[in-house]
């Protein structure tokens, strides 16, 4: 027996006992250990047990209170923070809003060159992600069994990139892209450096769904002496569609909230964008921008966000459908 | 099948390993590359006054060649700390509340919604921070951009990565843990504190880790609300400015050896996070030992 058993099985002996109480839940519920209590009893020194009893009825209504209050203060908070955002930001919204440029720097007008901005910066991303992304699930999932050491190490690293801060981006996508590479401030630069923060998400997710293909589909491939780029293209893939679909809306998703890495790699321009060189601002960037250096921009920002919850909301909806009625249908065997 | 088909079919194997390996090589070195490119950067002025100097140096003047990055990163500490002290309970309570307490229905709702929050943009936060809590704080104790408003954003901001790291951790508890407890007739609490919790412990810590790690790069949120003061804070009213925040207010126009000192405070960002995901990663990896 592992060590932990023994720390479990301490644990679980002197512990109190609601004793048929039916306010413990439907799963846990259990008619009363009499000879439980009895024995506790005598080791407690006599103390009565229905004084024990009723301690830990009371530790454990108190514990019920605790654990709703603390779920609901949380939901409270989080309704508070998306109709504080809604309310400000429906009174501005419109489908003007949305197609014409700001004007006044923001504080009238609409965010059609940002939303443009917007989809330019997230198409080079996950396209640029999906390009190194693919690839690399492809080798971590299928090429690198579970115990190879370079499998493990690009795992671990990946581990790593995923938990840099979004600003650590930022600072090595202007180093890298707009002054090295001279790309300067562009959405190039900026998606370029957003496709280093999706990679590690949309890696990870990839590699999931390839793994999550039965393994009779190989087998059959090699009963049927499929080469394995055969296999890939014509099996594995397809199958995993589904799931490299969610990983890449998920990394959309997460590219649409970013900020801070887009602050000096894309830049603040809000002229709608000419080329991929050209400086383009993206929707977060100008909700920052409006809330922190424009007076009176908070109308607008709160009307933007609202745009961009309402997208994210949207893509979050997309991946549920993705993952349970399309990932069900392809695996029907 | 003929001689060079067959021989087709081998190059296209190989090259779909090459370019598979390669690729997966090529992510795996982007984080190396990463630190390579800030130390670069931050090197002219490592080099010309010395590590030690971002702690000693009297005052954070950039332009004037001095450097103290010394009330930055008690800012980030302090702000981190705060809002683990606030998210810490929370978190773990609403992962207990999903997997303990809530009927399946409202449950799966709970948990869409941590999953929402998780991935609701920084800046929303720190929109509603700006337009909601800052005003509030503000009538309480002036000027409202505080330390206290930065601990409160960061917090909600943590609480569902916790909350759903530590949900997974609770899910993964043997049935049969639970079922022994159930079989002692043990409270539903007890079953939750003395069995499932310490039966996840691994996932907890993992969480808790994580969390940090999220709290100190955390930018724009804290940005937003935290008044940007250049100062130790002497209370939670006081205005500070975190490490995160500093790069993002300064980078616009920062030149030379203030552009590298900006390097190598996201240098030691880095840093610290390399060694908490790394011990992250050691902490969920004694489980599976177990």
């Amino acid at each position: 027996m592992s060590r932990k058993d023994h720390g479990m099985r301490k644990r679980i002996m002197p512990a109190e006992h609601a004793e048929g109480r039916g306010r413990s839940g439907p799963t846990l519920r259990r008619p009363a250990a009499v000879p439980y209590g009895q024995a506790r009893q005598l080791r407690d020194g006599g103390e009565p047990s229905a004084v024990l009893l009723n301690r830990a009825f009371r530790a454990d209504r108190l514990a019920a209170v605790v654990v709703w209050g603390a779920a609901g203060l949380v939901a409270g908070v989080f309704a508070w923070l998306l109709a504080a955002v809604a309310f400000q930001g429906a009174a501005r919204l419109s489908l003007a809003f949305l197609t014409t440029p700001p004007a006044d720097a923001g504080r009238s007008g609409g965010i059609g060159p940002i939303l443009v901005s917007t989809l330019l910066i997230l198409g080079v991303a996950m396209v640029s992600s999906v390009a190194v992304g693919a690839p690399a699930a492809v080798f971590l999932a299928e090429f690198s069994h579970a115990g190879t050491r370079s499998g493990r190490w690009v795992r671990r690293s990946l581990d790593v990139l995923a938990g840099m801060p979004s600003i650590v981006f930022g600072l090595f996508g202007n180093a890298l892209f707009c002054k090295l590479l001279g790309l300067r401030f562009s959405i190039l630069a900026g998606g370029l450096t957003l496709a280093c923060m999706v990679l590690p998400l949309f890696i990870r997710l990839a590699e999931e769904g390839l793994r999550a293909v039965p393994t009779e589909y190989r087998q059959a491939a090699a009963a049927l002496s499929l080469s394995p780029t055969t296999t890939l293209f014509r099996i594995l893939l397809p199958a995993a569609l589904p799931a490299l679909a969610a990983g890449l809306v998920l990394g959309i998703g997460r590219a649409l909230a970013e900020t801070a890495a887009l602050v000096f790699t894309s830049g603040y321009v809000d002229r709608m964008p000419e080329s991929l060189h050209d400086s383009g601002r993206a929707l977060s960037v100008h909700i920052y921008d409006l809330s922190m250096n424009v007076s009176g921009g908070d109308g607008g920002a709160c009307a933007s966000a609202l745009v961009l919850i309402g997208l994210l909301l949207a893509l979050n909806g997309g991946t549920a459908w993705l993952t349970t009625h399309w990932r069900r249908k392809t695996y029907r065997v | 099948m003929g001689r060079p088909s067959s021989r087709r079919r081998a190059q296209a194997d190989a090259l779909l390993h090459g370019t598979a390996r390669l690729a997966a090589v090529g992510a795996g070195l982007l984080v190396v590359l990463m630190v390579l490119f800030l130390a670069l950067e931050a090197a002219p002025v490592l080099h010309a006054t010395g590590p030690l100097r971002f702690l000693t140096d009297r005052g954070w003047y950039p332009t004037q060649g001095r450097f103290n990055l010394g009330p930055m990163l008690v800012g980030t500490t302090l702000a981190a700390a705060g809002a683990l002290f606030l998210a810490g309970p929370l978190g773990l309570l609403s992962a207990v509340f999903c997997c303990f307490y809530a009927p399946p229905r409202l449950a799966a709702l709970y948990r869409r919604m941590l999953e929402l929050l998780a991935g609701t943009p920084s800046v929303v936060f720190g929109l509603w921070g700006l337009v909601v809590l800052v005003p509030l704080i503000n009538r309480l104790h002036p000027p409202g951009a505080s330390l206290l408003a930065a601990i409160l954003i960061l917090a909600l901001m943590v609480l569902p990565t916790l909350a759903l790291t530590v949900e997974a951790g609770l899910r993964a508890v043997p049935t049969e843990y639970l079922q022994a407890a159930a079989a002692l007739g043990l409270s539903r609490w007890t079953t939750v504190s003395q069995v499932a919790l310490p039966a996840a412990r691994p996932a907890l810590i993992a969480g808790v880790i994580l969390a940090t790690g999220r709290a100190l790069g955390e930018t724009m949120a804290v940005l937003m609300v935290c008044g940007n003061v250049v100062q130790v804070p002497r209370g939670l009213f006081d205005p500070v400015r975190t490490l995160t925040a500093n790069i993002a207010l300064e980078m616009a126009y920062a030149q030379g050896s203030h552009r590298a000192a900006l390097f190598v405070s996201g240098l030691a960002l880095a840093a610290a996070i390399v060694f908490f995901v790394l011990a992250a990663e050691f902490a969920e990896r004694r489980t599976r030992h177990v």
